[in-house]
């Protein structure tokens, strides 16, 4: 299935402003789609309302109309370009949300303008609640129970579904989320974990509800979050670019979440079993490009959920290619006009093709980077609403480096674990803030480290897996070891403190010396980083266009 | 923590701490790119003879099970990584990584700087090695080195293949038990014969209504074909295909049974051999749950496989052998599976029965228990 002769002019459009909830990631995605789109000779008209972008810039496209993103405007461009194509699925929300409408009002009819890309029908499958929830369970991928209760017996038979399903399974019938139906903020909600407590918030929760309805769902708190990032082409061969785990479990939006790439504690046949279905899902879907499946790992057993697809180029799936060096939108764009995965190439090896699965032999971190400086008053909790503004990540051989390196590129002033002023915190807050996690939680499991709390402890409040945080106990351990020396350190220790990814600037103020006498020292004993390759392939193949990163190992890469 | 040495052909000498037994072991160093699946490869008996690096960073992060054996011993002659976890976390664990090799005997160097041993390996070559986590000198190891034997002399298929016939019964546990499209009523009864059996193999045909039963490697013709089985399947093993004459002069035996066949990785390479065919070494091999294999039989679909394999066959040399080339490796362009134009043999180099590895060829199970169940409907036996 070779590029499709009848396509010469396709439409991208951007996604216009960036706002809270979003990074820059479709501005990301977009360029590369155009790039993607000019290699194979088509002529890329770009729609955007917003000019402060790279995709914007006047060798992207051949045609950049800054224009406000309406279906008015868009009709005039189209009426004047005439495309033949209309990509629809990297510019986020706001792309497909035109292109719904467009097609709808019969525009790209008018026009003969093909949508490309996903079939509108199985983005609505993916995003449409109840259709989603059909699709799951016609091809057998579980969806957390959930249902509308409108009275107490509503509720009841609610429960009776989830203690049919406990004895059958032995999955625990409670806790179950309550959320009333139009109320201000949410409030009147809760979590139950017995059937008092399910009654009691129902109760108040009926009052509260202006439609005198309950949503009522399974609670997955506590569950392991793990994210897929598939591919699909038209020919129906299915990837997967690499997985990730949530540091944070359910509960907290993964846009909040600090994410780790690949998942850290699955076995092989937890991995495979997640990859098959979210295989299965973008199969089912019919996607024509990137997906995001987002699934629950019950931590005790196989059991998992299927939470959410994104039928589209999303936050995620930037990071996925930012993190394995895959070039997710750029394929994606060659899918839609009509190449299959194994006629594509590998962009960053030029040797072998983009049908495979890259390999990783590094750790990736990202932290959320949120507002809370700019906003002084809002609340920090995070939760299932995204409050983050972008996003940092970091590449290391090991997670401590992948950490540190991610810490102190937040910009909020953080070379290391310690949170100015965390100390004065008392331990009630201190228990609040690992229990119901803010921007500030990674600090407070250090801190509570610190304070000589045990993992179990600091997992029985967090939840969060005992894998990361013996990580965190290990930094925290050395961390007060390194804190005793005043003055410069003998060279063993400095070793080990820069391959636990301990920055100069942070090892100075600890020592309560200048940050150029420990790079002077760390030069004198040969302890500078070394550069590796973002290949794609973990060392398997020679590269062309590979990235570096900094870690601390032997060889350098960037040498020679 | 004490020192662990590991020394190549070549010179290169890697420093590290000693994880696992601290005793000295030679084998042919080879890289496996799997981000998952350690305990799978470890106790895999095509890696008999090698010295295994993985190219993922962090291992033993989730521990080690009593489930997740796929033969009875840990297989590998030594273990390189980079960092060695010390509190793993999985809910299936009941032991840690590193007492496992231990108890084995198996020694392991941790802190190894293993992108660059793989960048080594993939412009020079695989080559053999020496580990060690006694303390002796890079010199001594040197010495052993050379005086011992290359990895390519050796059958391996000996040491690892069961010595007795024995029946299989175990199906797959959760949560392999899901992707079965086809289960065979009445039972198929089919032989696999052992040459480095991987137990998922033997799971996956249980789990299809297969009874199976297990002959040894070098089992004549006669064993592997007694009692009529409907099927049978040559396995995966260790080591260079051309040292095995007593392996492919059965198999050309058994061949003209004309039995359904299934030949996984060895027995897909010996199954060349006996078409007249030749195997050749490939430079690093390939190991790694990221292999794209193309499908030319079927629409040219590809899949995602997990591979094991230092050899492969020369696709000229099966040419006009009756045998037909019906995968290719889309990275390489080698062969990577085979039919026979008359007779029910189907081969493939890649691993359906993954574990570890993508599970998107096991429906090759079910297509090998079809076509032995209607050939069992067609030839009463």
């Amino acid at each position: 299935m070779p590029l499709r002769t009848d396509l010469h002019k396709v439409m991208v459009i951007g996604s216009g402003p960036i706002v809270i909830g979003q990074a820059a990631e479709f501005d990301y995605a977009g360029t590369q789609a155009c790039r993607s789109l000019r290699e194979e000779g088509l002529s890329v008209v770009l729609v955007n309302s917003n000019p402060a972008t790279i995709m914007t810039d006047t060798n992207m496209a051949d045609k950049v109309y800054v224009e406000p993103l309406t279906v008015e405007f868009l009709t005039r461009i189209i009426a004047k370009e005439r495309p033949d194509g209309l990509l629809p699925t990297l510019g986020g929300q706001t792309g497909l949300n035109l292109a719904t409408k467009l097609a709808k009002k019969g525009v790209l009819d008018e026009y003969n303008v093909e949508l490309l890309g996903t079939p509108l029908e199985s983005i609505e499958k993916a995003e449409d609640r109840e259709h989603f929830k059909a699709l799951m369970q016609a091809i057998g991928e579980p969806v957390p129970e959930s249902a509308i209760a409108e009275s107490m017996t509503d509720v009841k038979e609610f429960m009776a579904e989830l203690e049919d399903a406990e004895a059958r399974t032995g999955l625990p019938a409670y806790p179950v989320i309550v959320r009333p139906a139009y109320t201000l903020g949410g409030t009147g909600g809760g979590i139950a974990y017995t059937w008092d407590e399910l009654h009691d918030i129902a109760v108040r929760g009926f009052r509260m509800s202006m439609t005198q309805q309950l949503l009522l769902e399974r609670c997955l708190l506590g569950w392991k979050e793990i994210e897929y990032e598939v591919m699909r082409d038209g020919a129906d061969n299915c990837i997967t670019i690499c997985n990730m785990e949530n540091f944070d479990p359910m509960g907290i939006h993964t846009g909040d979440s600090i994410v780790i790439a690949p998942s850290q504690t699955l076995t092989d046949k937890e991995y495979q079993m997640l990859r098959t279905a979210s295989l299965k899902i973008i199969r089912a879907l019919g996607i024509w490009g990137g997906c995001n499946v987002q699934l629950a790992l019950d931590p005790m057993s196989y059991r998992y959920y299927v939470i959410e697809v994104n039928p589209r180029v999303s936050r995620s799936s930037a990071l996925a290619s930012k993190a394995t060096g895959y070039p997710i939108a750029r394929v994606a764009a060659k899918i839609a006009v009509g190449l299959r995965l194994d006629e594509i190439q590998n962009a960053v090896t030029k040797r072998t093709l983009a049908c495979f699965e890259p390999a990783l032999d590094y750790v990736v971190l990202k932290i959320p980077r949120w507002p809370f400086d700019k906003f002084n008053f809002a609340d920090r909790r995070v939760g299932t609403q995204m409050k983050a503004t972008g996003e940092v990540m970091a590449i290391d051989r090991t997670f401590e480096g992948a950490l540190m390196k991610a810490v102190r590129s937040l910009e909020i002033g953080q070379y290391g674990l310690t949170l100015k002023g965390i100390s004065e915190w008392t331990d009630m807050k201190l228990e609040e803030v690992l229990m119901h996690a803010t921007d500030q939680r990674l600090f407070a499991v250090c801190e509570a480290f610190r304070r000589g709390m045990d993992v179990e402890e600091v997992h029985q409040l967090s939840a969060i897996d005992p894998w990361f945080l013996k990580k965190l106990k290990d930094l925290v351990a050395l961390e007060s070891e390194l804190r005793v020396f005043k003055g410069l350190p003998d060279e063993a220790t400095l070793r080990r403190a820069k391959q636990a990814g301990f920055n100069d600037h942070n090892l100075a103020e600890m020592w309560g010396v200048k940050e150029p006498e420990v790079r002077a020292l760390r030069k004198q004993w040969g302890l500078q980083p070394a550069y590796k390759y973002v290949d794609t392939c973990a060392a398997e193949f020679e590269s062309e266009t590979p990235y570096f990163y900094s870690t601390q190992e032997q060889e350098n890469e960037l040498v020679g | 923590m004490a020192e662990a040495k590991l020394v190549l052909a070549d010179g290169t000498v890697f420093t590290g701490a000693s994880i696992g037994a601290p005793v000295t072991q030679i084998g042919e160093v080879v890289f496996n790119t799997g981000m998952t699946g350690y305990q799978e490869m470890l106790t895999d008996p095509s890696y008999r003879g090698q010295i295994l690096t993985l190219t993922y960073p962090l291992i033993g992060n989730y521990g080690i099970t009593d489930e997740d054996w796929e033969s009875g011993e840990v297989q590998v002659r030594g273990f390189v990584v980079k960092q060695l976890c010390d509190r793993h976390s999985n809910w299936r664990a009941t032991g840690a990584l590193d007492a496992f090799l231990q108890k084995r005997g198996i020694p392991g160097i941790a802190g190894v700087d293993t992108r660059m041993l793989t960048r080594i390996i993939r412009s020079h070559g695989v080559m053999m090695g020496v580990i060690s986590g006694e303390d002796v000198s890079v010199e001594a190891l040197q010495r052993q080195l050379t005086e011992a034997p290359n990895y390519g002399l050796i059958d391996y298929v000996k040491e690892v293949s069961a010595g007795r016939n024995y029946p299989w019964a175990e199906p797959v546990q959760e949560p392999y038990d899901t992707l079965a499209r086809y289960h065979a009523d009445p039972p198929l009864r089919v032989t696999v014969v052992d040459y480095g059996v991987k137990r998922n193999i033997l799971r996956l045909l249980t789990s299809r209504g297969c009874r199976v039963r297990v002959v040894p490697c070098d089992a004549p013709a006669a064993v592997v074909l007694e009692g009529a089985p409907d099927g049978i399947v040559f396995s995966p093993g260790p080591g260079d295909p051309a040292n095995l004459g007593y392996a492919i002069r059965t198999m050309e035996e058994v061949v003209r049974a004309g039995r359904p066949i299934l030949g996984i990785c060895l027995g897909h390479q010996l199954m060349g051999w006996a078409f007249g065919g030749k195997t050749y070494k490939l430079k690093f091999g390939h190991r790694g749950s990221n292999h794209p294999v193309k499908d030319l039989v079927r629409n040219g679909a590809v899949h995602i496989t997990a591979q094991n394999h230092g050899y492969a066959v020369d696709a000229e040399s099966v040419a006009g052998s009756g045998l037909r080339v019906s995968h290719i490796n889309l990275n390489d362009g080698t062969v990577e599976g085979m039919v026979h134009d008359t007779l029910p043999i189907m081969t493939m180099q890649f691993h359906p029965e993954a574990s570890g590895g993508p599970r998107d060829t096991e429906y090759m199970f079910d297509e090998f228990v079809r076509l032995t169940a209607d050939r069992r409907m067609s030839t009463p036996a």
